[in-house]
C-alpha cells in the first residue's frame, strides 16, 4: 500500500499543504510526517492534526477524503506519483515541476499555474485559469502537460509559455487569453474570445468556434504536428477519433492585435 | 572450407568505426516516403567520394512511425560527428524538405545527438515555428504546399563500416546472381544497409594509386581481366567476375549477421568462392572471420 494521508473531515477553512508531494516526503519517517506544518486559514497546524497516515513507500503519495478546501495538492512536486482519490481543491499542482499527479475527481480554479514539468491528470473538471498565470506574473504555465477528462472554466492556459493543456468536455470563455506559446487541444465546445491577445502558440478546436476579428483565415490543411500531439493525447486516454487525427483543420491566425503569429486550428467537417 | 559446395576463403573483413543516424521518413504514402529515402540516400555509395555512406534499411508500418503514417527509415554514416552532422543537414534539407508530403524524425535512441531541424529552421525565413512534445522539439517549416515537420536533434552513434564478403563466380551472370540472392538475404537484417547500387559494388578498390592524389583505385588483384598482368592476383583459374556486398551498421552484430546471410545465400546460389577484403589487419578494430560465421551457420 502506497503512503497514504487521509482527510479526516474537510476543514472548516482551506487548508493549505504545500509540500505534500511524493519527492518531499520521500525519506521521511511516519513521525517526521506527522509533524509537518499545514496552514489551515491563518493558523499553523500540524499534519496529523487533519490526516491520518498509513502506508509507506517513497515513489508514490495518496491523498483521500475530502480534500475540496484543500489547496496546493502537489504544488512544486518534482518527481514520483501522487493520486488525489477524489476532488481536490484550489492550486492543485500548481509549480509542477515533474512526476505526475492524477486527481481522479474535479480540480477547483487555478490548476496547474505556474507549472514548468511534469503531469496533472484531471479526471473530472477543472476550474478557472487552469494552467494560468501566477499573480503579478505575465507568463502562465512555462511546460508539462495538464490533461482534463470533463470539462474547464474559463481562460484556460492564460499567459501559456510553454507545454500541452488537453481538455476533453467543454471549455469556457477566453481559452489562451494573451498565450505566449505552447499548445490547448479542446475536444468539446469552446467559449468566445478564444486567444484573445495570443501572441504564438496553438489553440486546437473539434467544433465550431465563434472567432475574434481579429483573425485572418489562413488556408484548410493537415498540420503534420498536430497529428503527433493527438495521437500522443489518444495514448494518454483522451477520445481523440480517427477523423480528429487525420482530418483537415481550418488555419486562422492571429491575434492581429499583437504578432499575429498564433493560430487557431479548428476540424473542418466531411471527409478527410 | 566449404559452404554449401562454395568454397570460402579463410580470410576476414576488416570494419572500422563510422559514426551513424537513423532517419524516419514518413509521408502521405508509401511511395512518397520511398521517393524522399531514395533521394536521401542517394549518392552516398563510399565515404572515399561522397563524404558519407547511406542506405535505405527497411520501409515502416504507420503503426511503426511517430506520426501514424507510412514511412522509412534511412540509416547514414559519415568518418565523424560533425561530418555526419553536415551529412544530415545536407540531405534532409535538399531531399527530404523538398519531396511532397514528408515529415523526418529522429529514429535512434543514442546519448550524443546533433542538430538537423534546428538548422533547417531557418528556410522558414522567420515564419518557422516549434513545438515540444515528451521532450522532443520538432520544427514546423512553412513551404509553399503546406508544412514541413523536422524533429530538432538526431542522435548519433558511433556503428561499424566495412564489413564486407567478396563474391566469385565462373562468368558474369553466376557472379550477379549470386551477389543478388546475398543481398536480398543481408536486407532482412536491421540496424545495417548496404550503400552500393542494389547493395552490390562491382568495383572493389584497394588503397592509394600510382597516380599521386588518388587515395583509391581498381582492386587489381581480384580483376579476372588483370590475371595475367599483375604480379600477384586472387582470382583462381575458373573465375571470370567478381563483386562486392559493403555492410555499414550500427552494430557489430548486426554487420556479422548480415555477413553470414549473405555468404550462405551466395553458397546456395551457385557462387564459385567467397572471399572477404581486408587490409592485413592494420586500418581496422573489427575482424569478422569467415571461418566463424561458417561455423556458426553449420550450427544452425
Amino acid at each position: 500500500m502506497p503512503l497514504t494521508l487521509t482527510l479526516r473531515e474537510p476543514p472548516t477553512v482551506p487548508l493549505e499543504t504545500e509540500g505534500l508531494t511524493p519527492d518531499r516526503l520521500a525519506g521521511l519517517s511516519r513521525g517526521e510526517i506527522e509533524t509537518l506544518t499545514v496552514w489551515h486559514g491563518n493558523r499553523q497546524a500540524q499534519l496529523a492534526d487533519f490526516f491520518t497516515v498509513s502506508g509507506d513507500g517513497d515513489a508514490e503519495l495518496r491523498l483521500e477524503g475530502d480534500l475540496r478546501r484543500v489547496k496546493f495538492v502537489g504544488a512544486g512536486m518534482t518527481a514520483g506519483r501522487l493520486t488525489v482519490a477524489g476532488d481536490g481543491g484550489m492550486h492543485t499542482g500548481a509549480e509542477m515541476r515533474g512526476g505526475e499527479l492524477v486527481v481522479e475527481g474535479d480540480v477547483g480554479d487555478f490548476a496547474g499555474t505556474g507549472m514548468r514539468g511534469g503531469r496533472l491528470v484531471v479526471r473530472g473538471s477543472a476550474g478557472h485559469q487552469l494552467g494560468g498565470a501566477l499573480p503579478g506574473e505575465r507568463a502562465g504555465m512555462r511546460g508539462g502537460e495538464i490533461l482534463v477528462q470533463g470539462a474547464a472554466g474559463e481562460q484556460v492556459g492564460a499567459g501559456l509559455r510553454r507545454g500541452l493543456i488537453a481538455v476533453a468536455g467543454r471549455v469556457g470563455d477566453a481559452a489562451g487569453l494573451r498565450m505566449l506559446a505552447g499548445t490547448i487541444v479542446t475536444l468539446g465546445r469552446l467559449g468566445a474570445a478564444p486567444g484573445a491577445g495570443m501572441r504564438r502558440g496553438t489553440i486546437v478546436a473539434m467544433s465550431k468556434v465563434t472567432l475574434l476579428p481579429t483573425f485572418a483565415h489562413a488556408c484548410s490543411y493537415r498540420p503534420p504536428f498536430l497529428r503527433l500531439y493527438l495521437r500522443h493525447l489518444r495514448g494518454l486516454g483522451l477520445p481523440l477519433t480517427d477523423e480528429e487525427i487525420e482530418g483537415r483543420y481550418a488555419r486562422w491566425s492571429g491575434d492581429g492585435l499583437e504578432l499575429r503569429r498564433g493560430e487557431i486550428l479548428i476540424l473542418e467537417p466531411g471527409p478527410r | 572450407m566449404r559452404l554449401s559446395g562454395t568454397e570460402v576463403v579463410d580470410t576476414f573483413a576488416e570494419a572500422f568505426p563510422m559514426w551513424g543516424a537513423r532517419i524516419v521518413i514518413t509521408a502521405e504514402s508509401p511511395a512518397w516516403a520511398h521517393e524522399a529515402a531514395r533521394s536521401l540516400t542517394g549518392f552516398a555509395t563510399s565515404v572515399i567520394g561522397c563524404k558519407c555512406e547511406a542506405g535505405i534499411e527497411r520501409e515502416l508500418d504507420p503503426a511503426e512511425t511517430p506520426d501514424g503514417r507510412p514511412g522509412a527509415s534511412a540509416l547514414l554514416f559519415a568518418n565523424d560527428r560533425d561530418g555526419l552532422a553536415k551529412r544530415l543537414v545536407e540531405r534532409v534539407g535538399q531531399s527530404v524538405l523538398t519531396c511532397p508530403t514528408t515529415a523526418c524524425f529522429n529514429g535512434l535512441e543514442a546519448e550524443e545527438t546533433v542538430d538537423v531541424g534546428g538548422q533547417l529552421r531557418f528556410f522558414g525565413d522567420g515564419y518557422q515555428a516549434s513545438k515540444l512534445l515528451d521532450g522532443r522539439r520538432y520544427w514546423r517549416v512553412p513551404v509553399m504546399e503546406g508544412e514541413f515537420l523536422v524533429e530538432e536533434r538526431f542522435a548519433v552513434a558511433e556503428g561499424v563500416a566495412g564489413g564486407n564478403i567478396i563474391i566469385l563466380g565462373r562468368d558474369a551472370a553466376e557472379a550477379l546472381r549470386a551477389a543478388e540472392a546475398a543481398a536480398a538475404a543481408m536486407r532482412t537484417v536491421r540496424d545495417m544497409i548496404l550503400p552500393f547500387p542494389g547493395g552490390i559494388a562491382r568495383s572493389g578498390s584497394k588503397v592509394g594509386s600510382r597516380y599521386s592524389g588518388l587515395v583509391a583505385s581498381t582492386n587489381d588483384v581480384l580483376c579476372p581481366t588483370l590475371r595475367a598482368q599483375v604480379p600477384h592476383t586472387d582470382v583462381p583459374p575458373d573465375i571470370g567476375s567478381v563483386l562486392e556486398i559493403v555492410i555499414d551498421g550500427l552494430t557489430l552484430e548486426a554487420v556479422r549477421e548480415a555477413m553470414a546471410r549473405g555468404l550462405e545465400a551466395a553458397a546456395r546460389a551457385g557462387a564459385s568462392q567467397v572471399t572477404a577484403g581486408n587490409y592485413g589487419g592494420n586500418l581496422g578494430p573489427h575482424h569478422i572471420e569467415l571461418r566463424g560465421l561458417v561455423a556458426d551457420l553449420r550450427d544452425d
